[in-house]
């Protein structure tokens, strides 16, 4: 489905995770993310993914992942057993997308989350000059398409984050591949936000 | 076979790198004393195996095979001294294949209790030269697992690359790697569970049932009469045979169908006694043949034991079965349709082996056959067996 060069975050996200961490990702997909962590940071990747074809390419790849959906929950995993929990251009999919981040950060000692900014400038425009509700600034989908997806803007998951006390330890911000180093125009220049949290009872 | 019988879909030759079959050959390993899991002690016991493949230098490639219910070792290729015997994986065993011989030595024994030529209820008690009938001790999965040790011992493989079975297979692979975690290095545990549900045993109760009603099962002692509880027998197979299909694969294999079409002249009760609809063809030929390859106080003995599986036994908790096997990878396997061992109950399985931290691959495999997907689906089962065993030796590497 992806792949690297078409998924600038993954290797933003490579940067933020320690060498050799044991990490989850959920909704791994193809399992780009993973190889190319396994890759490059030597981590223990394990990964969730819904769909059998996917889960199918992964085990093709020699990844460790189950199948299964990301809304039931983690429930079976123990707390804080991972270091990291990522969740990379996933969360605008998610039914019950709190309660998947508060399981993120029961299991993960660290979570990444990943996502696509609807706040870019280009999304702006195209709601208010033409009316059009705006596609994913990356890896765009009609609403039409065969998943459902809510738009969120780097603004609203801040916004989130602070109602929720989670603690945002780092943040990268992305404008296609590159960097935007200034976060004061990242809510309107950024295609992508990178954020790593940290749940309010730790630390 | 008839050719009113629907049958499975074709096996299919894997991109042209099937390179014809493997001869398969019986071997036997005589050991003792073994004591059953009952208590009961045996001077001797027999386990008939075959084994395909080379073992390498460091024996390191050697994959044990567990055959499910009605199966016994001879799991691929042809056998020349029994040519109507047909492998019930050969699909996935062979050059080229899923547990590809050319790279893997693949094991695979009839399980103790059974009648393949393993020590069971049909074999001759050297104690009293007569068959053991239902003298032979009570077999359950952890002493079929307990001779198949035994016989990797034998065999001098310290540890194996995988143990892998679907069905009764996969309680066997599950029963090693929570009291064997140190003798493997994966566990591939295929439409399967860690503990018979209730309805799994309600299907093998009226399976024995059928069998101890027949007049001709005599208490078991039926051997050196002319009469066989067949009928009981083929019963308890046609049972069997419908909890292995599903809604849907009965559909597609047109079981619906009649099997003649001019049935409205004429009909009286008498043609209840003819099967007139492809289902009840497909069972009763399956029924009727059934016998000619197995024992019927085998079939007590092997589903008892399936019935007697419970993983969660000593503590009610799955997690602790497997609090050992930290180390052992697991690939588990489960089929959409597959109503007699659903899907929740490998994802139970996944979710203790989570619990535990433990390297765990699960798929639910989308497929209509219900519980024979296991063996009527070899595309996908070759695509990802193929892929994980290449994972696995990439690891070991």
């Amino acid at each position: 489905m992806h792949n690297v060069q078409a998924r600038p975050d993954l290797t933003a996200i490579a940067e933020l995770v320690t060498e050799g961490s044991r990490v989850l990702d959920l909704g791994c997909g193809t399992g780009d993310l993973l190889a190319y962590l396994i890759e490059a940071k030597s981590v223990r990747g394990t990964g969730i993914e819904l769909h059998e074809e996917a889960v199918m390419d992964c085990v093709g790849k020699g990844l460790t992942v189950v199948q299964g959906n990301l809304n039931d929950g983690l429930e079976d995993y123990p707390d804080q057993s991972v270091d990291y929990v990522i969740l990379s251009q996933t969360l605008h999919y998610l039914n019950r997308p709190v309660r998947v981040l508060q399981e993120m950060m029961r299991v993960g000692r660290q979570v990444v989350v990943s996502l696509p900014n609807w706040g870019h400038w280009r999304a702006r425009l195209d709601l208010v000059l033409k009316g059009r509700m705006p596609e994913a600034p990356i890896l765009p989908e009609p609403w039409h398409g065969a998943r459902r997806w809510q738009a969120i803007t780097i603004a609203d998951f801040l916004e989130f984050c602070l109602i929720e006390r989670i603690q945002v330890v780092d943040s990268v911000f992305l404008a296609g591949p590159r960097a935007v180093k200034n976060p004061a125009t990242a809510k309107w220049r950024a295609t992508t936000g990178v954020f790593v949290l940290q749940a309010p009872h730790t630390r | 076979m008839p050719a009113t019988v629907a049958q499975p879909p074709p096996a299919v030759a894997l991109n042209g790198r099937y390179q014809g079959e493997i001869q398969a050959e019986d071997r036997f390993l005589r050991f003792g004393p073994f004591r059953f899991a009952c208590g009961e002690e045996l001077p001797e016991v027999v386990l008939a195996y075959q084994t395909y493949g080379e073992l390498n230098a460091d024996r390191s490639n050697a994959i044990l095979i567990c055959h499910a219910l009605s199966g016994n070792q001879h799991a691929a290729g042809r056998m020349p001294d029994r040519p109507t015997s047909r492998p019930w994986w050969d699909d996935c065993i062979g050059p080229g294949k899923a547990f590809d011989t050319n790279r893997f030595f693949v094991i695979c024994s009839n399980v103790l209790g059974s009648c393949s030529g393993s020590s069971g209820p049909a074999e001759i008690n050297p104690a009293t030269g007569r068959h053991w009938a239902l003298d032979f001790p009570i077999v359950t999965i952890a002493d079929m697992v307990e001779a198949q040790v035994r016989l990797i011992d034998h065999l001098e493989i310290e540890k194996l690359l995988s143990v892998a079975g679907g069905s009764m297979g996969g309680m066997q692979v599950l029963q090693w790697a929570s009291h064997h975690p140190d003798r493997l290095v994966s566990a591939m545990p295929i439409a399967t569970t860690a503990r018979h549900s209730p309805m799994q045993i309600a299907f093998d109760a009226v399976g024995r049932e059928a069998i101890t009603r027949d007049p001709y099962w005599h208490g078991g002692d039926y051997y050196d009469r002319a009469d066989k509880p067949d009928a009981g027998l083929a019963v308890a197979r046609m049972v069997g045979h419908i909890t292995y299909l599903s809604e849907q694969s009965m559909h597609e294999k047109q079981f619906g169908d009649r099997l003649n079409r001019d049935t409205d002249s004429g009909r009286t009760g008498r043609d209840f006694l003819k099967p007139e609809f492809q289902v009840e063809s497909y069972l009763l030929y399956n029924g009727q043949k059934f016998p000619e390859r197995f024992d019927a106080n085998a079939y007590l003995y092997v589903t008892k034991a399936m019935d007697d599986f419970d993983l969660t036994q000593a503590t009610g908790r799955l997690a602790d079965a497997f609090r050992q096997a930290v180390d052992v990878k697991f690939l588990v396997l489960s089929f959409t349709s597959d109503w007699l061992y659903p899907s929740h109950q490998s994802r139970d399985l996944v979710r203790a082996l989570n619990a535990l931290g433990i390297t765990v691959t699960y798929v639910d495999i989308d497929s209509v056959w219900g519980h024979d997907a296991f063996l009527l689906e070899p595309d996908r089962m070759t695509r990802i067996l193929t892929n994980y065993l290449n994972g696995l030796a990439a690891g070991q590497a």
